[in-house]
């Protein structure tokens, strides 16, 4: 049974700007945005069975409803993640709060190292990947690899839109990957065709992948994933993957949609 | 040129992830070169890799942008100390742990800046002066007691040769040792080299000196016209050989003879096993080489030839010598810092038909020096490189061909 943290978009808004897709300007319509992520998280509970975590939102803190950003768990350890900008950084400290409250043995990395958690680190079971260059530094994975005994293959993310790994790669269950090509470079291209190969791949389209269809949340055999990828719906569909779209534009006004809301945590 | 470098370290999967490759693209792509100290491959997937980087650069301004570049790529610079040193313990004995050198440029860092180790050659040890404004390779020998020796390997760095800008023969940096191969060119570009170097020499440029160290199959082989034609014209600034080579040129010079054959006739001549005792002999008494030539008994030849151009000769004893000559050095320690000595200023060095002296030469060289190993046997290229003087160019033939061939390109008509 799979357990995800989420974290009710009580504060949910947009307050300030670090990524492409926030505008002061254009501001998020809250009932909406709550109404939709309700509607989200009924389709993890009810239609697939998901435990959920819910951690209290905070006032002031617009973000902390993204919890993919929260850290990495693996196994009964928690990294917590180190914000590259000052206002998410803020977020740390009850995440860290979080995982300590709920047992999980306590992993930072160094002040100085930028990790946005899974976010920027996600992967296969035997091999992950870890996006940097945007907000994650690279020397953060050799030491996550040492930590948990596992390989980690570097991409950079070249494209600001895609400032997180997760909004351009998503790995699934039975070992396909939904990615955008060219949020990575031709080394970052080159490597993800040599590991995954061509029927595995889903190469999204770049109206898909610009309403994050990458930041999809794969449950085994379903996966939820925004409204508005017909070809990312049908791709997985030939695969047998059951389809889940959910209405998240409000997300997507900061930048994040279905799999930025969610934690795996074991 | 100017030379700037920095020392960088990749880790993690950065194989298998082509970030290794990435960078080094990036590296050359932005006009740097660089060189790969070490490599550590993990021997599982999940097992890290790591990869050390010398970056080098022709301006600082480079080496800044280049750095700048593959840092968020994982390259971290290297830190820099400065080197360490010990007091000799005691006259002729070198700290523990004293760093030994190799025979490329070198550089230590010293109170945060890198300079330059002077006379640099293999396996000897680095002494820093007392103001910290030099630093100097030194052979065990010759360090005192207190002497501040550079010991460990940090802050210490080699400078790997960058290729050198003519397409000659010496541009290629390897030992050609085979039989095999067609000599014509490479002693067309030793001949080139020898023009060109003969010239800067005569305008006192820095580098220019042609060093030759040669044994006796010289003259047993027939080269010694030749030669001595090269010394008269200017073509060889020094020489390094033994007893012998210069015992038997003067025995041609006496009983046209070399080791008791007649070097016309090519007989055994009757007692001629005596000329060269009898020569020796002669020289003996008359005090010195130069005497001799001065004097009208020595005419021609190699020896006469280096007294009337004012080539200084170094002559290295050995064990089975006979006399020996005035001049020759019977300690080897002292031979070989008379060779030393006169290394600065060398631009190109012939290592004619002598094991011995070529490879004792041989390891007086920096690598910055090049140098051509002529022998009919060719272990002795190949003993050579494998001693580290991989700059050597290895010719595997006689040593009167080589310089009658050598002679002729240089305008000898007879």
């Amino acid at each position: 049974m799979s357990r995800l943290l989420v974290c009710p978009p009580d504060f949910f808004g947009i307050e300030y700007e670090i990524n492409p897709w926030m505008r002061l300007s254009n501001g998020v319509d809250h009932e909406r945005a709550v109404r939709q992520w309700h509607q989200f998280v009924h389709v993890l509970e009810k239609d697939l069975g998901v435990i959920l975590e819910r951690m209290a939102p905070i006032a002031g803190l617009p973000d902390l409803v993204f919890t993919a950003n929260a850290g990495i768990v693996v196994g009964h350890t928690a990294v917590v993640s180190r914000f590259r900008y000052s206002e998410r950084q803020r977020e740390e400290a009850y995440f860290e709060e979080w995982f300590r409250k709920h047992d999980y043995h306590v992993m930072t990395v160094d002040h100085e190292l930028y990790f946005e958690g899974a976010g920027d680190l996600l992967g296969f079971p035997d091999c992950w990947f870890g996006g940097y260059r945007q907000r994650s530094d690279i020397r953060v994975f050799p030491i996550l690899s040492e930590r948990f005994h596992r390989e980690i293959i570097p991409l950079e993310l070249v494209d600001g839109r895609f400032y997180h790994l997760d909004t351009c790669f998503c790995p699934l269950s039975g070992g396909e990957l939904l990615y955008f090509p060219a949020a990575f470079d031709p080394y970052g291209q080159t490597v993800i065709a040599e590991r995954i190969s061509d029927q595995l791949r889903c190469a999204v389209p770049e109206d898909e992948a610009l309403r994050f269809a990458c930041n999809a949340v794969c449950i085994g055999k379903h996966v939820v994933l925004p409204t508005g990828c017909p070809t990312t719906q049908d791709w997985l569909q030939q695969r047998s993957y059951a389809t889940h779209p959910v209405q998240l534009d409000e997300f997507m006004k900061s930048g994040g949609s279905a799999k930025c809301l969610t934690l795996a945590l074991d | 040129m100017t030379h700037y470098q920095e020392t960088v370290v990749l880790q993690g999967h950065i194989i298998d992830s082509l970030m290794l490759a990435k960078v080094l693209d990036r590296i050359v792509m932005m006009g740097g070169t660089f060189d790969l100290e070490h490599v550590s491959i993990g021997k599982t997937r999940e097992q890290p890799s790591s990869a050390r980087i010398v970056i080098q650069t022709t301006s600082k301004t480079l080496l800044d942008d280049i750095l700048n570049a593959i840092q968020p790529h994982g390259a971290s610079i290297e830190r820099e100390t400065d080197c360490r040193t010990t007091p000799s313990p005691a006259d002729g004995v070198l700290p523990d742990d004293f760093y030994a050198t190799t025979h490329l440029p070198t550089q230590i860092r010293l109170d945060g800046q890198w300079m330059d180790v002077d006379r640099i050659e293999m396996d000897l040890a680095i002494v820093i002066n007392a103001a910290h404004s030099i630093a100097r390779a030194v052979p065990m020998g010759d360090v005192h007691r207190g002497d501040q020796v550079v010991v460990g390997r940090n802050g210490v760095r080699v400078i790997p040769l960058q290729r050198p800008q003519e397409r000659d023969v010496f541009g290629f940096m390897e030992s050609q040792v085979s039989a095999e191969r067609p000599h014509g060119h490479v002693i067309d570009d030793i001949a080139t080299r020898m023009r060109q170097l003969r010239e800067h020499h005569r305008q006192g440029r820095a580098e220019s000196q042609i060093l030759l160290a040669g044994g006796p199959a010289i003259i047993h082989a027939g080269g010694r016209e030749s030669l001595a034609w090269l010394i008269e014209q200017g073509y060889i600034h020094i020489l390094f050989c033994g007893n012998a080579l210069a015992a038997h040129d003067m025995e041609a010079d006496l009983f046209g003879t070399s080791l008791g054959y007649g070097l016309t006739a090519g007989r055994a001549v009757p007692h001629g096993h005596e000329h060269h005792l009898r020569t020796i002999n002669r020289i003996r008494a008359m005090g010195s080489i130069e005497a001799a030539v001065n004097s009208g008994v020595i005419k021609q030849g190699i020896m006469a030839a280096c007294v009337r151009q004012g080539v200084p000769v170094v002559m290295s004893g050995t064990i089975r010598d006979d006399g020996p000559l005035p001049g020759v050095i019977t300690d080897s320690i002292q031979a070989q810092s008379a060779m030393r000595a006169l290394i600065p200023g060398v631009g190109l060095v012939l290592l004619v038909a002598s094991t011995l002296h070529s490879i004792a030469t041989g390891n007086l060289l920096p690598a910055t020096i090049p140098a051509v190993c002529v022998d009919v046997n060719p272990s002795v290229p190949t003993k050579l490189a494998d001693r580290g003087s991989f700059q050597a160019v290895g010719l595997v033939m006689d040593a009167a061909s080589f310089l009658s061939e050598l002679a002729r390109r240089l305008g000898r008509t007879t």
